[in-house]
């Protein structure tokens, strides 16, 4: 009895010994002193760093590049949710319950969802050259091209301050869209098929279909997608990084605080400030996950 | 006798209900098909408009955006294969992808099945700790994780193999951080398995660690499978680590490699290769994605639905 004692205690250290070392010296070491080093001066890879308190915090408040960071990190936690949620529930009520007889799928609703998902399984980088190519300013570019052949001015899609920011805004939805699908999709496909049923005898048009079945029940649903695309609008990088010239610009109209995170690090040596800055993102991040449970719960339905 | 009738009379009145929802709703359906081709398309074009120029000449991609290649240009592919070094950030993609996934599911799904099935402890402390990570954006342990991997270089005997620039020092820091997803939904699911099969095994004399690899394994394969392809595509298409942690080119993984042909190459560009190798990125994933859409969906899908 008590060998068998000794020896679970044996099993269970041996199995998490490795996984435990590795999280600690990786991840969780990494994240404690970030939060000191945003406390510090640290510049340079030689310099020995000072405790400064929350001096980089005083001057990340003034900094102008930071807030318009934090702006269109802002901007995108509304408009990428909300534009991705809408277009993802359209083409998943359309590819479920949009067929002949009102209540199933449609002819080759596989197919669309297949194609879909698409760029889901793209790395991010990847997308963002692809874009940058098809976001070209002369003729040469997909989009221009055909606008200069019909006579009309280019559109700087990237070099426009006033345009860039949307191009990255589109590249994100045109990504994103084909997970959020097949996600409602699932929800949709566990909703009985008798409550569609039954709401059409009972006179139902498609409007009230969705708004009155669909929408209530897919609400589980549709609360984990706006944390997941509010979560990813908030630490979006690579889309900017990659994509926009002079990485966030042109004239910082695109830039997240990702990117200045990254560039005040490893471009600046700054390594203070830049952890002062992830401090904010992590704040950021972790104020809007508590703030949209809290806000969204709601009495479930079940069925 | 009777029921045959009735029957009859259902299924009839069930066809001239459906008959009567088709009248009511059948022109929506050929917009609805619009609607989805519309998005089809922007979905496609711009991949297909990609592979086009990935055969065409440098003239041909500078001049009309929308014009057909005169000649099919396979050399574009030989020059992003060598001189851009896509064969060889693949490769070094596909080395880094293959371990770090196979060590983050041998570690990952050990630490979820103890947690999962042996209450012991600081059990729910050490869950947690994993699970915490979830909450934590990566741009906020970068400095910091920087200097940790060039430490690890200093380590004796094994340091040259795991610090900065190394692909070992890359695997290691994928594991670790592949860790939160994989450890809260593998323990998740190891909760959901039955026990009386591994307690069979152990009063027939089988280890703890017998009946982990043998029987609870096996039997968890559904969700192995999901995360297994989780971590694929998430490492596959991880961008900012490498970027921090491997600065010599020869080293790059594939989206660095991607990036990099169109940022930083300036003048000399070759067009024609970047088209090219951009289609190296894309094609084979498309591919494959394809075939294991069913397993791919879910998998990827999988974090979200409860």
């Amino acid at each position: 009895m008590l060998f068998n004692r000794y020896r679970r205690g044996l099993f269970i250290t041996s199995f998490l010994a490795a996984p435990v070392i590795l999280y600690l010296v990786y991840v969780i070491s990494p994240y404690a002193q970030a939060f000191y080093i945003a406390m510090t001066d640290w510049r340079g890879v030689t310099a020995t760093p000072a405790f400064v308190g929350l001096d980089n915090f005083v001057r990340l408040f003034g900094d102008d590049i930071f807030w318009k960071a934090v702006t269109h990190n802002a901007a995108l936690l509304v408009l990428l949710p909300l534009s991705t949620i809408v277009i993802a529930l359209f083409f998943a009520f359309l590819l479920n319950v949009g067929g002949a007889q009102g209540v199933t799928g449609i002819r080759g609703s596989k197919f669309y969802r297949v194609v879909f998902f698409f760029p889901q399984v793209l790395a991010v980088a990847v997308v963002a050259v692809l874009f940058q190519q098809v976001f070209r300013p002369d003729g040469s570019g997909m989009l221009n091209g055909p606008l200069m052949a019909l006579g009309i001015k280019p559109i700087g899609f990237l070099s426009d301050p006033d345009v860039a920011f949307w191009s990255v805004l589109g590249v994100m939805v045109w990504q994103a869209v084909g997970f959020y699908v097949v996600l409602f999709s699932a929800g949709l496909a566990s909703i009985p098929r008798d409550m569609f049923e039954a709401a059409q005898i009972d006179g139902a048009g498609r409007l009230s279909l969705f708004f009155r079945i669909t929408l209530p029940l897919l609400w589980d649903t549709l609360q984990v997608a706006w944390v997941y695309l509010g979560i990813l609008a908030l630490d979006v990088f690579a889309i900017v990084w990659v994509m926009t010239d002079q990485h966030g610009g042109p004239d910082w109209s695109t830039t997240v605080m990702a990117a200045e995170i990254y560039r005040n690090a490893f471009q600046y040596f700054r390594f203070g400030y830049a952890s002062a800055l992830g401090v904010m993102m992590f704040v950021f991040i972790v104020g809007f996950s508590v703030l949209s449970l809290r806000l969204s719960r709601r009495e479930r339905i079940e069925y | 006798m009777s029921t045959t009738t009735t029957s009859w009379t259902v299924a009839n009145s069930r066809r001239l209900a459906r008959r009567e929802r088709r009248r009511r709703l059948g022109p929506l359906g050929v917009l609805t098909h619009v609607a989805l081709l519309v998005w089809t398309l922007l979905v496609i074009v711009p991949m297909v408009w990609t592979f086009l120029a990935s055969v065409k000449s440098e003239d041909e991609i500078f001049g009309d955006a929308w014009s057909l290649p005169a000649a099919l240009r396979w050399d574009n592919f030989a020059r992003a294969w060598e001189q851009a070094h896509i064969g060889q950030y693949m490769l070094n993609s596909v080395v880094v992808v293959a371990f770090s996934t196979f060590g983050t599911m041998l570690v990952g799904s050990m630490a979820a099945y103890v947690l999962a099935r042996y209450p012991f402890r600081g059990n729910r402390a050490v869950y947690l700790l994993f699970v915490s990570g979830l909450a934590f954006p990566v741009y906020l342990a970068l400095t910091p994780l920087f200097f940790v991997v060039q430490n690890m270089g200093n380590v004796p005997v094994v340091g040259p193999f795991i610090g900065l620039n190394t692909h070992a020092g890359l695997v290691l820091v994928y594991i670790a951080y592949s860790m939160p997803f994989t450890v809260f939904f593998l323990s998740a699911f190891f909760r959901t398995l039955p026990t009386a099969v591994g307690e069979a095994a152990m009063v027939d004399g089988a280890s703890h660690t017998r009946v982990f690899f043998q029987i609870m394994l096996p039997m968890a394969r559904p969700g192995i499978v999901s995360i297994t392809i989780f971590n694929v595509l998430g490492q596959w298409n991880q961008y900012q680590l490498p970027l921090v942690l491997l600065q010599e080119r020869d080293k790059w993984v594939l989206t660095q490699g991607i990036a990099d042909i169109s940022t930083a190459a300036g003048y000399d560009q070759d067009w024609s290769a970047l088209f090219a190798a951009l289609t190296l990125a894309i094609l084979p994933m498309l591919i494959v994605y394809t075939v294991f859409q069913r397993q791919i969906q879910a998998g990827l899908t999988a974090g979200a639905v409860k």
